[in-house]
């Protein structure tokens, strides 16, 4: 193939606006598998789950997706919170979860897949929304509007989520509870509690990353499938649960897959982002920005 | 029980079930029983390092995948009987888990759950993009109508899995045994315990990844030859995934009894019902009960039984294992 200067920055551009949204589907889990040592991989199965409320809001009642994905969030908190209590009693406190909590996780991944796909079919869904078709153009630039504007807001989401975790109490002692629960239980804090809490605010995450996944591209159930490699790559290479990290590794798997796609062909797109996670794990385990 | 005597009468039973199975008169139940030993291979490959080691796999689609497409590579090359199939399935799905194990066992458990996965979604995509076995768009295989002396081709390749099954189910009984069980054993209670008193544990996680990875691969390689048309999402299916995790939770994990148990049961349960109810309601059969079997009965159908009987299930298998109702310890 000719190289192309146009293709180069097209393809690095949405790179960096597709690493945007990438970095708000792995927020959720650097903070259950980062912090708090939940190995999630449901997680994309929430993200699904997401967007499909964002599509039956979206549908009957046409309201914007982003919208109702920020009205969904405490549902989907509760919905974190009550699943932790489910692991917490069943595997954690039985110091089981290394077998069993993985299984029961890879169970509940497979029970929404099939779940969604009896009630919605495999049928591909999409959502109106007024940025969704134009696109912006700036010289030889074509940015669209469906990518540009989750991008926005995922870097927002991720900004909140960086102040609640460095200034506030609660965050603080998310921070802590990775470190040191014994400490954290001297200070009259229940560390229960605080994973609760921590894990409420990773699965209400998905419902925002859900609502970003049907704005850019139709989903149907096993599309959650592609993102845990992917999910779990930008979490390992953004070190374990540091949120800047997290957005500079989603950004650099965004571009690099952005330019296999372009100057390969889509179809090996999904190799990149296991490449990165081996080659992490063997050189480097503790990622770019490992504590 | 010494092996060689606890495998005649595998081999027995084995026999007589086929002679049931031909007695049957219908060729459906072939068809359905190598489905449900496919299962039995699959769940006791994903327990020896599951259940034994404690190291969660969730690539068995992929190295079953493995298995089944290095046949379709063959195939097109040159036709081998299924035998010589199996060796090299599993050979190339061994040599796989070694590599993946290699990489990252030496990290924390968690890290190897993740890769497995990741593979599966890798693997796919390089057999999309690989022609020579068809791509996308799947691959044929021409399976004859006969083969002497079995006479028909799916009792044969029924024949051929019960084979595996029975020696599939030897070798984890063998493992269990011997010294390398206990190694295994020391590794799933406490890893850090084991590798200060001394346990090779990287070189057993080595061994166990690539015994399960290659029994996988043996599971999968007659696979084209009993579908006939090979593609890849259904191949690299998720159901095989949590078929082979669920069968060995289901059954139990301690001992190479749960895993089958649990395949036969489930793999029949799912046989009944894709043919009476549908095969996404079946799958979500297996799901929930996988949920709540974790959740309720960790030890499974087996330690449900040992309980019934009032013994604890550590008995029955000889071996110490952790006690689930063990106190809380300090989060």
């Amino acid at each position: 193939m000719i190289f192309s200067f146009d293709l180069l920055i097209n393809a690095v551009v949405s790179g960096v606006l597709i690493g945007g949204f990438y970095a708000a589907v792995t927020c959720g889990v650097s903070i259950s598998f980062g912090i708090l040592d939940i190995v999630n991989i449901a997680h994309p199965a929430f993200i699904i789950l997401g967007s499909y409320v964002a599509y039956i809001f979206n549908i009957t009642f046409g309201i914007d997706p982003i919208v109702v994905a920020i009205v969904m969030t405490p549902a989907f908190y509760l919905l974190g919170t009550a699943i932790y209590q489910v692991y917490y009693l069943s595997f954690e406190k039985r110091g089981q979860e290394s077998l069993r909590g993985l299984a029961f996780f890879f169970g509940v991944l497979f029970i929404t897949e099939v779940t969604l796909v009896l009630y919605f079919g495999v049928d591909y869904r999409y959502v109106e929304a007024p940025y969704i078709g134009p696109t912006l153009h700036f010289r030889m630039l074509d940015i669209p509007l469906r990518i540009l504007v989750p991008f926005l807001v995922s870097l927002l989401l991720i900004a909140v989520l960086q102040l609640i975790l460095t200034r506030t109490f609660i965050g603080r002692a998310i921070m802590a509870v990775s470190q040191d629960q014994l400490a954290l239980r001297l200070l009259a804090v229940d560390p229960v509690r605080i994973k609760r809490i921590a894990f409420g605010i990773s699965i209400a995450t998905a419902s925002l990353a859900g609502a970003f996944l049907i704005i850019i591209q139709p989903v149907e159930p096993s599309v959650g499938r592609e993102y845990i490699g992917r999910v779990f790559a930008i979490c390992v290479l953004g070190g374990m649960g540091s949120l800047p990290g997290t957005v500079i590794a989603a950004m650099l798997i965004g571009i690099v897959e952005s330019l296999t796609s372009t100057f390969y062909g889509p179809s090996w797109a999904p190799a990149v982002s296991f490449g990165f996670l081996l080659l992490t794990l063997a050189v480097r385990p503790a990622g770019l920005l490992g504590r | 029980m010494r092996t060689p005597v606890f495998l005649l009468i595998w081999l027995v039973i084995a026999a007589a079930v086929f002679a049931g199975a031909v007695f049957a008169g219908n060729d459906y139940v072939f068809f359905a029983g190598y489905v449900v030993m496919q299962y039995v291979v699959l769940s006791t490959a994903w327990n020896i390092l599951g259940g034994y080691c404690g190291y969660v796999n969730f690539g068995s689609a992929a190295f079953f995948a493995l298995g089944a497409y290095s046949t379709v590579a063959i195939y097109k090359f040159y036709p081998l009987p299924i035998p010589l199939l199996l060796v090299v399935g599993g050979a190339v799905s061994g040599l796989v888990g070694f590599g993946m194990g290699y990489l990252t066992l030496r990290l924390r458990g968690a890290f190897f759950a993740i890769a497995t996965l990741a593979l599966a979604v890798v693997l796919e995509t390089l057999v999309v993009n690989w022609d020579y076995v068809g791509g996308s768009r799947g691959a044929y295989i021409v399976r004859p109508e006969e083969i002497y002396p079995f006479g028909n081709y799916v009792r044969y390749l029924f024949l051929i899995m019960m084979g595996l099954a029975v020696g599939a189910i030897t070798v984890a009984r063998l493992i269990e045994r011997s010294r390398l069980g206990y190694g295994f054993a020391t590794i799933r209670d406490d890893e850090l315990a084991a590798e200060a008193c001394g346990v090779p544990t990287l070189q057993l996680k080595l061994i166990a990844t690539t015994i399960s990875g290659a029994l996988m691969g043996m599971a999968g390689a007659p696979f084209p030859y009993y579908i006939g048309y090979l593609q890849p999402s259904s191949t690299f299916g998720l159901e095989y995934a949590v078929n082979s995790i669920a069968m060995p939770l289901i059954g139990g994990t301690t001992s190479w009894v749960g895993p089958l148990v649990g395949a036969v049961l489930l793999g029949s349960l799912q046989q009944i019902a894709t043919v009476t109810i549908s095969s996404a309601v079946n799958l979500l059969i297996v799901g929930c009960l996988l949920v709540g079997f974790v959740i309720v009965a960790p030890n499974g159908i087996i330690g449900l039984v040992h309980k019934y009987f009032q013994r604890k299930p550590d008995d029955f298998v000889g071996r110490r294992r952790v006690d689930p109702d063990a106190p809380e310890a300090v989060p």
